[in-house]
């Protein structure tokens, strides 16, 4: 737990010679747990072990891009990053809308000709190219879909054939 | 000498309507697609084959149940096409390489200038504004030509209903999201986002830029950029194009380039060969004298 408690006082002391005084407050509710994927219909919310990945991972920017207090480890992002003072948000639907391709997102990014993350990738696809993008290349962590998820009724039902051994698909029509 | 007039007039009005009608084909350039025509990205190094995209076309399409569940990997055993029961499949490649394996979702490519369009004499195709190649069954008389000329081998021929039998294919869910501004369903569905759904115009920047910033993980190509007159559906890739089953041999002219030199001429085959060939055969028939059909029916009459 040392670099948890490290953690913590790196960001209290960011938060501290920051203006924006709240951010001490936020950075320090680092939560052991995180429940994933609530509203979502065809797989269980699960719980996704914060604390673990702490412990393991050492570095926030791993995960959390240019957030918390940690140093931008992308050189690409370092670029213009580098100096960039820690953001109020660090959780993941902060930036990544859930909904990227939206009507209204698209027209946006449309008619904004001068946006430079145009490419900013939605929630959905954000988590599950850090998650398992990372599984993969450490050889660690789940990478298949029920690994992580429990599939509802509905996501059974959503992905399976339920003529399973019934009648063939041509069968039906008549 | 009535005759020979009709025949002088007959060639120059049936070479007239062919050079007016040739000329316009002839002129035609190059098309750009509509300009606010939509798209789909395919990021292939992001797809993980899960196939949740087969699946959400399914359900979006109403389409027959599968044989087996979409949870069955032994479907990437062998490559696959789509059918008039899946418009969209995934297919697994390179599966022994280190980097490997590789997916590729194949659907209906919704070209700028399609080819189905193109061969389509009853004009069931239509290629709508916002990018989307759609089909009107009430019209199709069931040729299968657009099979044919498909340099994608994409349309599915739907043969289990007797009285009306129609091509299936995908129609990019243009009628029940499309129209609405809103994404396909495999879009919606994807977990990796190996999909991007967007302006295809911004689409193209963002490929690029893709593979601006990550040299190595892409090759330099983005295709449906440019093949066969461009596609709206772009494909990004870290493997050779043909080893992830795309057809390397198809040049950036749309398909109706090489047809409408020819269909330039059917006008005029159809207004002049008449015309020429009776006057050939009329021709013939006055040089040979006594010895034509006339002469003979002469001798038989008496």
């Amino acid at each position: 737990m040392s670099s948890y408690k490290h953690l913590i006082v790196a960001a209290l002391s960011l938060g501290a010679i920051s203006v924006f005084t709240p951010l001490a407050a936020q950075c320090a509710a680092v939560p052991d747990s995180v429940t994933l994927n609530q509203n979502g219909t065809l797989y269980k919310p699960f719980d996704f072990n914060h604390a673990k990945h702490i412990q393991q991972l050492k570095e926030c920017a791993g995960c959390h891009h240019h957030t918390t207090g940690t140093l931008v480890l992308d050189p690409d992002c370092a670029r213009c990053h580098q100096n960039s003072s820690p953001t109020a948000v660090v959780s993941c639907k902060g930036c990544h809308s859930a909904q990227p391709f939206s009507p209204e997102t698209l027209a946006e990014k449309h008619a904004d000709k001068q946006r430079y993350h145009k490419d900013k990738m939605g929630l959905k696809g954000a988590m599950h190219q850090n998650c398992i993008g990372c599984h993969q290349k450490e050889g660690a962590g789940p990478v298949g879909c029920q690994e992580c998820h429990t599939r509802t009724e509905a996501g059974e039902a959503f992905n399976s054939s339920s003529r399973l051994g019934a009648k063939p698909a041509h069968a039906k029509k008549h | 000498m009535k005759r020979r007039n009709f025949l002088k007039a007959c060639l120059i009005g049936g070479t007239t309507i062919a050079m007016g009608k040739t000329n316009k084909g002839w002129a035609s350039g190059s098309f750009e697609g509509y300009p606010e025509s939509m798209g789909v990205l395919v990021d292939t190094t992001r797809c993980i084959g899960c196939r949740s995209c087969e699946a959400a076309c399914n359900k979006e399409q109403k389409l027959p149940e599968p044989d087996t569940s979409f949870d069955d990997k032994s479907v990437f055993e062998e490559p696959r096409r789509p059918t008039a029961k899946a418009y969209t499949v995934v297919n697994q490649y390179e599966k022994e390489k280190p980097g490997g394996p590789v997916y590729r979702k194949v659907q209906c490519n919704h070209c700028n200038e399609p080819a189905c369009l193109t061969s389509c004499f009853v004009n069931a195709y239509t290629k709508t504004k916002e990018g989307a190649v759609i089909y009107n069954s009430k019209v199709c008389v069931g040729c299968r030509n657009c099979m044919i000329a498909c340099p994608f081998n994409v349309p599915g021929y739907d043969y289990e209903s007797v009285t009306n039998p129609v091509i299936k294919k995908c129609i990019l869910c243009y009628d029940t999201r499309l129209k609405v501004g809103k994404p396909p369903a495999c879009v919606d569905i994807c977990p990796q986002e190996a999909l991007t759904f967007g302006h295809r115009a911004d689409l193209i920047k963002i490929a690029h830029e893709r593979i601006r910033s990550n040299p190595d993980r892409y090759l330099d190509h983005v295709y449906g950029e440019k093949e066969v007159g461009g596609t709206s559906w772009l494909y990004l890739s870290g493997t050779e194009f043909d080893k992830i089953g795309f057809d390397p041999s198809l040049s950036n002219d749309p398909i109706i380039s090489n047809v409408k030199d020819f269909l330039g001429m059917v006008p005029m085959v159809l207004s002049i060969w008449p015309a020429l060939f009776s006057g050939i055969h009329l021709l013939s028939k006055h040089e040979s004298g006594g010895e034509g059909h006339d002469t003979e029916s002469k001798e038989e009459e008496p």
